[in-house]
């Protein structure tokens, strides 16, 4: 893939997972996710300007299997980037460093976008059945 | 720039390779669009939670209210901002073809001012009932 002859970093499969790691590798991913899933706001809107067929044409696709698969995806994927982007933001600041803060926030992160994601979904099932 | 404590080679800032002195800005811009999408991204959350079980003529005139207008045009504005300045780092970090790099770079950033002219469009067409 590369065009130059340089030293490579050593390669990931080498060390041992831990919840830092994760929730670094984490946020680019959910970060790309998100980009992706942007297009889906263009399209709603879109649709919402177009006129009734086309957004009821677009409910259809975000309430069918795969587009709530999807939706529940960003959600998370949106939880996810928000929770740890603060914690980044508290981290830039200076804050959060020592080892035990930095596992413990970790751990936080990920915690805390599961259930923020729960109750949204929660609200979204029980409010009268999906999209 | 201090010349007078710069080490380098002016033959190396020549040929491209030293520092575009550009850094700091895009590390900062990132967190400043951060910071705005922890609001915005609550709102567009609490946003779509109401439209979600509304028809049509009530979703319209939810995205229609000024502040809605408003904090839409902000979101996806902000977002896409911070969504180029992310994937830029991304493919800078992967893609180490220097026609693929570039390549993507600037699709990334086609795709995204396309997104954004194209949403504000019609959040204004929503908006101003056109």
């Amino acid at each position: 893939m590369a065009d130059t002859q340089r030293p490579l970093s050593p390669h990931m499969g080498i060390y041992k997972w831990q919840v830092q790691m994760v929730t670094s590798i984490l946020h680019r991913g959910t970060g790309i996710a998100l980009a992706v899933g942007t297009l889906l706001v263009l399209w709603g809107v879109f649709s919402l300007a177009q006129g009734e067929d086309s957004y009821n044409q677009f409910k259809i696709c975000i309430g069918s299997p795969i587009g709530l698969v999807l939706m529940f995806g960003w959600t998370l994927a949106l939880f996810y980037h928000l929770c740890n982007g603060i914690r980044h933001l508290v981290q830039d600041g200076g804050a959060g460093y020592a080892i035990p803060q930095f596992v413990r926030s970790s751990w936080l992160s990920i915690i805390v976008s599961i259930l923020l994601t729960v109750i949204v979904w929660a609200y979204v099932l029980t409010a009268g059945g999906a999209a | 720039m201090n010349t007078a404590k710069d080490f380098r080679h002016p033959l190396k800032r020549a040929r491209g390779l030293g520092s575009a002195q550009s850094g700091v800005s895009h590390w900062w811009t990132q967190r400043v669009t951060a910071a705005a999408l922890v609001f915005l991204s609550l709102w567009f959350v609490v946003t779509v939670l109401s439209v979600l079980h509304a028809d049509y003529a009530t979703a319209r005139a939810i995205v229609a209210k000024p502040w809605n207008a408003l904090l839409l045009v902000a979101f996806v504005l902000t977002v896409c901002w911070h969504a180029v300045l992310g994937l830029q780092i991304v493919i800078e970090d992967y893609v180490h073809t220097r026609w693929k790099e570039v390549s993507l770079l600037v699709l990334v950033k086609f795709i995204a001012v396309l997104g954004t002219l194209a949403t504000l469009m019609a959040v204004l067409r929503v908006a101003l009932g056109a």
